[in-house]
């Protein structure tokens, strides 16, 4: 009979996603037994939440160490992409808040709850060590988004959305796990630290079928997640009908988990097989950034168009990606929480345009909305700038990192390909502004003044894009500390 | 209390951000709000600036050097800046005077635009934002947190001069100004990049003044020309000499206060700030000193000769401020570093002064002519006269700013522009023309300054019924004129030379920063001639003088005057009596002219129309830039934009814009919507990526 | 490596192969003959009577699916009860985490009113 041995379980490393997962079952409870009036604290009960799992984060900093029996590695890595997870999941509370007037139905525990269970997910699949950590990790963010997608239950796009993506979520997640058992059939472990040092020991079994199989396969889990092509098909149709909140959050928090595992998977399970995966890689960076940007420049509706743009930032991220080295995993953290930053700010105005219960999402809808609502225009222009990497704006120092790093590890051509891929993208960001504050507006359209807690994301929004823009130093400083733990 | 040093800075920038994000609603609420808050900033940064002068004090005279470094700015690779201010007797001396006439002249604008309708809060944001760009110019520990400053108050001066845009000629002058000094900034940019690399490739990367002052031996002599030169260029843009001062006369348009402030006080003189903090770089090059000098002393009577016949207040002063500007090069350029600031800061008071006074009379004119429905130039002096009994306060301040600037003994001008005078004859840098230059200039000033106080407050009143209307301006302003009187009066005894029996303080304060320079100087110039016992003695004095500080400065002198002894003494007392009796002269020509003999100057004008209509032109000097410069560059620029652009650029760019949107709406067709199809297209990629790591296991 | 897959691939050409030909072999020598009757969607069972689509409640599934839930939470407890003893306070208090999870989620669908009937 086999003994167990007592795990050490070390729950203050995971303090703060406890925290996220007692705040989501808190609020469960509360949803139910609370009246009428207790529904409008939900939302300023997960906020307190989602804050205090951020400072205890910030206090348990420092102390890296391995977790629930080597399933989940709290290292600087890990402490990076669940920073992102809480600053995505505080912005899409505070949005949703104000969201509620709209759309009653997220006034409920349901929709704060799914949020955090999804953010638990995704911090978990940023540090998980375990393939099957991940897998677990991957399914709890994954169900919860398939739902939150789904929210607006009498809106068909909206149900159009929940269904296409949990079809094509669900399949791709059976290639990630069988992937993972390949693996597992070709090493014997799933810990990714030990993979990671029994391929370094048998480099003889790395070129076996099972092994490369098991890597395609997983690639084509994670690409599914972080919307790499050919596997970005479900991203606009899944954006576009999703409620906008519910939009910006899957579309930061969701590709920063996804990337986060992607890293760490990659690089410390299958270091040794790095040179076999960048070939391939590259050309998907390439594919994925111009197909993404190309088909961006078509587009009428502004959360399509933001679909396609993730799609290209995605390119962006897996150029530092292929670089791999210490300091480009830094600069895809960098840019990872840039992008979450102008994203989330930028699906909040598309929230706030359709604040009196109409949506407005046509790029025509944004006409003159720059001298109509000024705020509006003011922080959607630096979101769009960010995005398009024009300084002083975050996106712009996340691209210098990236390709600056890309041209010292002699990936010229990626990078030269990557600024062409910024160059393009500029027409349709810029698209907008021009939009906002150069053309008349072609129907009347009207919103409701912003509500408090919406100018609280949008500030908060843009002053984290422009501090990392104007004085990059101190979050670059953390990001490079953090890539450096990569357990 | 020096680690509180940021409070300084940061508190106009409060003010910036209440009135400048509140200031419509405070408007609407109270006007009275708005200059409290932009004055009590000031105020209280002022107050914080006087507690740190203060503590400065106490400490032993080698010991004044502090320095607070706040944030992190830039972190990239070898460049590590920070915000860091420096406290050393040089900056707050400039911080004190700044800041205290800053505050006078935020009180006055109080009074001088309460009428302005709806940009009242405007007005004191910009000013307060100056504020804040000039205290970092002034505190930065760093070249490139100086450049901030400096880019900043550009902006201010662009923003203030055309302040009142709905007359395109304010608008265009502000655009002038601003495009003038781009110039300067970008030279100043270029000097500091040489710099940066110069000392870097000797392993000081570092813009930080302490670090590059130390370091500087590390730049070979060429390198430091260059750098100076540079460095000078955008000075002769930010202070107004030639032969970037065109703008500085057109900045006139803006609101009088601002021509106070900015254009006349504190702006202007941070060019002559840079090359005084940088003295251990300029002395390394005495080519580059004597550009400093003679640009100066050339500017100091080219604008002087201008300033002869100009009829607009305003304009005179503007010349005459060029023309100050450029004593103070001439002071810098022959090695008087201290005496060069020394000047600054006694200009600072009279200029504003007059200025100030300038728009108290503009203001009394402006009333009178609006009551009257007269369209008339209330600027124009040929408009005024007599107003010595209707604007009192006003005549008696502006008398004692005209007795300043004019070099009359016993007020703050005479002691810093004879010193200047005297250095520029007796310096190693000097010589008798750069003496002579600046003596006829000051005869200039002080006519056409008492040209002015004669056509404007003497005789009778030339402005018809408006006469009448004429009244003393409020005390907000008048108040400002009082406290600034007595400055302009006896500013000056802060630095009374040895040859009068003063004991200079101004120059003991200062000289820890500027020995260092004084010394290297005279030391290079010594190594450059080394010939002569006489001189090596003299170096070794020097080299002394350099290490030991004031100290030391008593014996260098003693071996100095046992050497030179009463001669020098006697011809400074003789310069100083020349210089005297040229202004005396001046002013008499003034009399005759505008009081006794009216005719003369038209006559005059008449019978050397074609002398007079140079000078009334400004010597054709902006006419020749539009042909010289301007008109060829707008022709490159058709060019550019037809030809080139148009032509070449724009026909390649829209093709390909066309190719890329023809390809983006066929791509777009793949996105059918249906989940099948991406279904397949997962199924694609995985068979592709399954064949490519297939293959890998091959 | 490969070749250890052998019997497997052998073992799935077997299967697939044997369907394959049996499918091909019925119908390629058993007798066709066609009639109305075989045609018939309903050819060996009764003809329907009334509408063929008879809606089922929803909380028919809300039920199943709960049940599929809550049923699949409790295979947990049998490797747990196993080795209850050898995992002592440790393995105890787990489970106590893990029932009050789920205790949260049947107090939430209880209070929804997922449970009630009618």
């Amino acid at each position: 009979m086999l003994e167990f041995v007592v795990p050490a379980l070390n729950l203050k490393a995971i303090l703060p996603q406890l925290i996220l997962a007692l705040t989501a079952l808190t609020v469960l409870l509360v949803d139910v037994f609370a009246g009428k009036d207790g529904k409008t604290s939900l939302g300023g009960l997960s906020l307190i939440g989602v804050v205090a799992a951020l400072v205890t984060l910030f206090l348990s900093r420092g102390d890296f160490e391995s977790a629930y029996a080597g399933m989940l590695a709290v290292d600087g890595f890990g402490f990076f992409i669940t920073l992102i997870i809480c600053l995505v999941a505080l912005l899409s509370i505070l949005v949703a808040i104000s969201y509620e007037k709209v759309c009653p139905e997220i006034r409920s525990g349901e929709f704060y709850s799914l949020l955090l269970f999804a953010a638990f997910g995704m911090s978990f699949m940023g540090s998980a060590s375990n393939l099957i950590m991940i897998f677990v990790a991957l399914e709890t963010m994954s169900i919860s988004i398939y739902v939150l997608a789904g929210f607006k239950r009498d809106n068909l796009k909206s149900i159009e959305s929940a269904l296409k993506y949990f079809l094509l979520g669900a399949f791709a997640s059976g290639f990630l796990l069988f992937g993972f058992a390949l693996i597992y059939g070709a090493a014997g472990t799933l810990d990714i630290v030990k993979l990671g040092s029994f391929f370094t020991a048998h480099p003889d079994l790395l070129h076996q079928p099972l092994v490369m199989g098991g890597v395609a396969l997983m690639t084509v889990g994670f690409g599914f997640k972080i919307a790499m092509f050919p596997f970005h098909m479900w991203t606009p149709d899944v954006y576009e009908g999703a409620p906008s909140v519910v939009t910006g959050f899957m579309a930061t928090g969701v590709k920063a988990a996804a990337f986060a595992a992607l890293v760490r998977v990659f690089f410390v399970a299958f270091a040794a097989l790095q040179t076999d995966w960048t070939t391939i890689m590259w050309i998907a960076a390439l594919l994925t950034m111009t197909v993404g940007n190309l088909i961006a420049i078509s587009q009428t509706n502004i959360k399509r168009m933001l679909a396609y743009s993730s799609i290209a930032h995605a390119g962006y991220l897996l150029i530092g990606f292929v670089v791999g080295s210490e300091i480009a995993r830094s600069a895809i953290l960098f840019y990872l929480l840039g992008y979450a930053f102008a994203n989330i700010g930028a699906f909040a105005v598309i929230s706030a345009m359709g604040s009196k219960g109409e949506e407005y999402n046509e790029l025509s809808d944004f006409q003159g909305v720059g001298f109509k609502y000024p705020m509006l225009g003011l922080t959607m222009s630096i979101f769009l700038f960010s995005m398009a990497g024009i300084p002083p704006a975050a996106g712009f120092m996340g691209k210098f990192f990236i390709f600056s790093e890309a041209i010292k590890a002699g990936y010229v051509w990626l990078a030269i390909f990557g600024v062409i891929n910024s160059v393009i993208s500029l027409y349709y960001y810029l698209g907008v502004i021009v939009r906002m504050y150069f053309k008349d507006p072609e129907r009347e359209i009207s919103i409701a003044a912003p509500a408090g807690t919406l100018v609280a994301a949008l500030s908060l929004a843009a002053f984290g894009v422009l501090q990392m823009g104007i004085f990059p130093s101190y979050v670059w400083d953390l990001a490079r500390a953090s890539a450096k733990m990569l357990m | 209390m020096f680690d509180y040093i940021w409070l300084v800075p940061v508190f106009p920038a409060i003010g910036v951000l209440i009135n400048g994000l509140l200031g419509r609603r405070i408007e609407a609420v109270s006007k009275h709000l708005i200059h409290w808050i932009a004055c009590g900033m000031i105020a209280l940064s002022f107050t914080v600036t006087c507690v740190i002068f203060y503590q400065l004090l106490q400490l032993p005279g080698d010991q004044r050097f502090y320095q607070v470094t706040c944030l992190d700015w830039i972190q990239s690779g070898v460049l590590q800046t920070y915000i860091a201010y420096q406290i050393d007797p040089l900056s707050m001396m400039m911080a004190m005077f700044v800041i205290g006439i800053g505050f006078l002249i935020h009180i006055y604008s109080i009074g001088y635009m309460w009428e302005d309708e709806g940009r009242y809060y405007r007005f004191f944001v910009y000013l307060n934002l100056f504020m804040f760009s000039m205290i970092n110019l002034i505190l930065a520990n760093n070249y490139l947190l100086m450049f901030l400053g400096w880019e900043g108050v550009g902006l201010c001066s662009y923003l203030l001069i055309g302040f009142w845009f709905d007359d395109e000629a304010n608008a265009i002058a502000g655009k002038k100004a601003f495009i003038t000094n781009r110039v300067g900034d970008f030279a100043f940019l270029i000097g500091m990049f040489l710099l940066f690399t110069g000392l870097g490739e000797h392993g000081v990367w570092s813009l930080q003044f302490s670090e590059v002052f130390t370091h500087v031996h590390y730049l070979s002599q060429s390198q430091a020309t260059m750098i100076c030169l540079l460095f000078f260029i955008g000075c002769t843009a930010k202070s107004a000499q030639i032969p970037l001062y065109v703008w500085l006369p057109d900045a006139m348009a803006g609101p009088t206060p601002v021509s106070a402030l900015i254009h006349a006080a504190t702006m202007v003189t941070s060019g002559v700030y840079m090359i005084s903090r940088s003295n251990v770089l300029f002395s390394m090059s005495p080519f580059a000193m004597g550009v400093v000098a003679t640009v100066g002393a050339l500017t100091a009577i080219f604008a002087a000769s201008i300033g002869l016949v100009q009829n607009d207040i305003k304009k005179v002063l503007a010349y005459s401020t060029v023309s100050q500007l450029g004593y103070m090069f001439l002071g810098l350029g022959v090695g008087a570093f201290a005496a060069g600031m020394f000047h600054v800061l006694t200009h600072a008071f009279f200029k504003a002064l007059l200025f100030l006074g300038s728009g108290a009379v503009i203001h009394s004119m402006h009333h009178a002519y609006h009551k009257v429905h007269c369209h008339d130039d209330p600027q124009d002096m040929r408009n005024m006269g007599g107003l010595k009994a209707k604007t009192p306060i006003t005549f008696w301040t502006f008398l004692i700013a005209t007795l300043a600037i004019s070099g009359i003994p016993g007020f703050s001008g005479f002691f810093s522009k004879d010193e200047i005078l005297w250095q520029a004859w007796s310096s190693p840098q000097g010589s008798w023309i750069l003496w002579l230059i600046g003596a006829v200039a000051a005869g200039m000033t002080a006519f056409y300054m008492f040209r002015l106080v004669f056509m404007t407050f003497f005789n009778e009143c030339r402005a018809g019924e408006a006469c009448e209307h004429i009244h003393e301006s409020p005390p907000s302003m008048t108040g400002p004129l009082c406290v600034l009187a007595f400055l302009a009066a006896v500013g000056g005894y802060l630095g009374v030379p040895h040859a009068l029996g003063g004991s200079n303080l101004f120059h003991q304060f200062l000289e820890p920063v500027m020995g260092l320079g004084d010394g290297k100087l005279l030391h290079d110039a010594t190594q450059a001639a080394s010939h002569g016992v006489e001189h090596a003695a003299q170096a070794a004095g020097h080299l002394m003088h350099a290490a030991a500080g004031h100290v030391a400065e008593a014996a260098g002198h003693a071996a100095e005057g046992a050497e030179h002894g009463g001669e020098s003494m006697f011809m400074e007392y003789l310069l100083m009596v020349v210089s005297v009796a040229l202004a005396c002269f001046g002013i008499l020509i003034a009399y005759i002219f505008y009081i006794r003999k009216r005719e003369i100057p038209a006559a005059l004008a008449e019978k050397y129309s074609f002398i007079h209509r140079l000078l009334l032109n400004k010597w054709y000097v902006d006419e020749l830039y539009d042909l010289v410069i301007i008109s060829p560059l707008r022709g490159f620029a058709y060019f550019l934009w037809r030809g080139v652009d148009v032509g070449v650029v724009d026909y390649i760019v829209n093709g390909v814009a066309r190719v890329v949107g023809w390809g983006s709406s066929v791509v777009r067709y793949i996105q059918s919507g249906y989940v099948q199809s991406y279904a397949v297209s997962v199924v694609f990629g995985t068979v592709v990526l399954l064949a490519y790591y297939f293959l890998k296991a091959l | 490596m490969l070749r250890d897959y052998v019997p497997v691939m052998l073992m799935m050409l077997v299967g697939a192969g044997f369907g394959v030909v049996a499918v091909v072999l019925s119908s390629a020598l058993g007798p066709k003959r066609r009639s109305r009757v075989k045609k018939e969607t309903y050819e060996c069972g009764m003809t329907t009577q009334g509408a063929t689509y008879a809606p089922t409640p929803i909380k028919y599934y809300v039920v199943a699916l709960l049940f599929l839930v809550f049923d699949l939470e409790c295979v947990f407890m049998y490797p747990w009860a196993v080795h209850y003893k050898s995992l002592g306070v440790f393995g105890f208090v787990e489970m106590v985490i893990f029932m009050v999870v789920l205790f949260v989620c049947y107090v939430y669908v209880w209070k929804k009113g997922a449970l009630e009937w009618e």
